[in-house]
């Protein structure tokens, strides 16, 4: 019987399932260099515009809504540890928990993305939107604008991410229904893992610069 | 790597320490503490992730070549921000002189 399980959990490639595992975690963490490179362009972009207008960036941020930003950052923490909870309930082959771990994970990714809805809406409503109808006429605007710029881009770009991540769990959750994983098999869940907590990485630093260098004034 | 199966306490510890660290800053945001306010809130940012890259995504339990590979990328990164931000600092308008 354990075998058999891993005669058909092992591809031919590979010599042995220890092998075949540390391919695909390689494999991922190859994938999410690029992505830190990627990410990186646009940090780099707005550390440089940062230094060059540092009162217009704190206008910027002072009005970005603190609390969701913080709360969000929770919610994120929280997805990270349901995340790695499945890829433990996968390693140990338990199914029920694996089902129950990513649904969790799922829904607070849904939450996240929810409290995102309500501040974009916001900044529609308010007019916060780059272009030439932007709100904003008060001192430094164009800069002011610059930072709303970037706090699309950047928020933009993360959302994205969740949404793909949201794709891949609903992949996941279907495979263990039916029994894909076990303690031999379970690669696609540590890797999509991996992918889950970079997202998570790339929120850590993107709440303290987009919405913290502000609140003191 | 995955052979190794960590206790599910470390899981529970590393988020509470996240959490704590949440907390802490944005207690720093309301200080004013000058410049040092964005060293405060990369610095708790960079702990933050190396918690989750070293636990979560579990590269602390991993062989030397994982460790290269996600080192690797950070890395560049940090050249990628040095060498930008030497060239945006350091450049201001020279004037020639008048013939």
């Amino acid at each position: 019987m354990a075998e058999s399980a891993t005669a058909t959990a092992l591809a031919h490639q590979f010599d042995d399932l220890e092998q075949q595992r540390e391919a695909g975690y390689l494999g991922m963490w190859t994938f999410l260099v690029t992505e830190i490179l990627f990410f990186g362009g646009i940090f780099t972009g707005y550390t440089a515009y940062r230094a060059l207008y540092p009162e217009a960036f704190a206008i910027g941020s002072h009005h970005l809504d603190y609390w969701l930003g913080t709360i969000n950052t929770a919610v994120l923490i929280l997805s990270s540890l349901t995340m790695a909870l499945a890829v433990h309930a996968s390693q140990l082959g338990r199914r029920r928990s694996l089902i129950g771990f990513l649904a969790a994970t799922m829904t607070l990714g849904t939450a996240f993305l929810v409290v995102k809805w309500f501040e974009y809406a916001h900044k529609f409503e308010i007019g916060w939107i780059p272009g030439p109808d932007f709100a904003y006429r008060g001192p430094h605007a164009p800069q002011v604008e610059l930072f709303v710029s970037f706090y699309f881009a950047l928020t933009g770009m993360h959302a994205l991410h969740m949404v793909v991540g949201l794709g891949i769990l609903a992949v996941l959750l279907v495979q263990a229904r039916r029994g894909r994983f076990s303690s031999e098999y379970h690669s696609p869940v540590v890797v999509s893992g991996l992918y889950w907590h970079f997202v998570d990485i790339v929120w850590i630093f993107l709440y303290p610069l987009l919405y913290l260098i502000g609140a003191h004034h | 790597m995955s052979h190794h199966v960590i206790p599910r306490r470390v899981y529970f510890v590393i988020a509470a320490l996240l959490m704590l660290l949440l907390a802490a800053t944005a207690w720093v945001a309301e200080l004013d503490l000058g410049r040092l306010s964005v060293v405060a809130a990369l610095g708790i940012a960079l702990v933050k992730a190396l918690l989750v890259i070293l636990y979560f995504m579990e590269v602390r339990y991993s062989s030397r070549l994982s460790w290269i590979v996600a080192g690797a990328g950070f890395f560049w990164l940090l050249i990628l921000i040095a060498l930008t931000m030497s060239d945006v600092l350091t450049r201001t308008a020279v004037t020639l002189p008048a013939e």
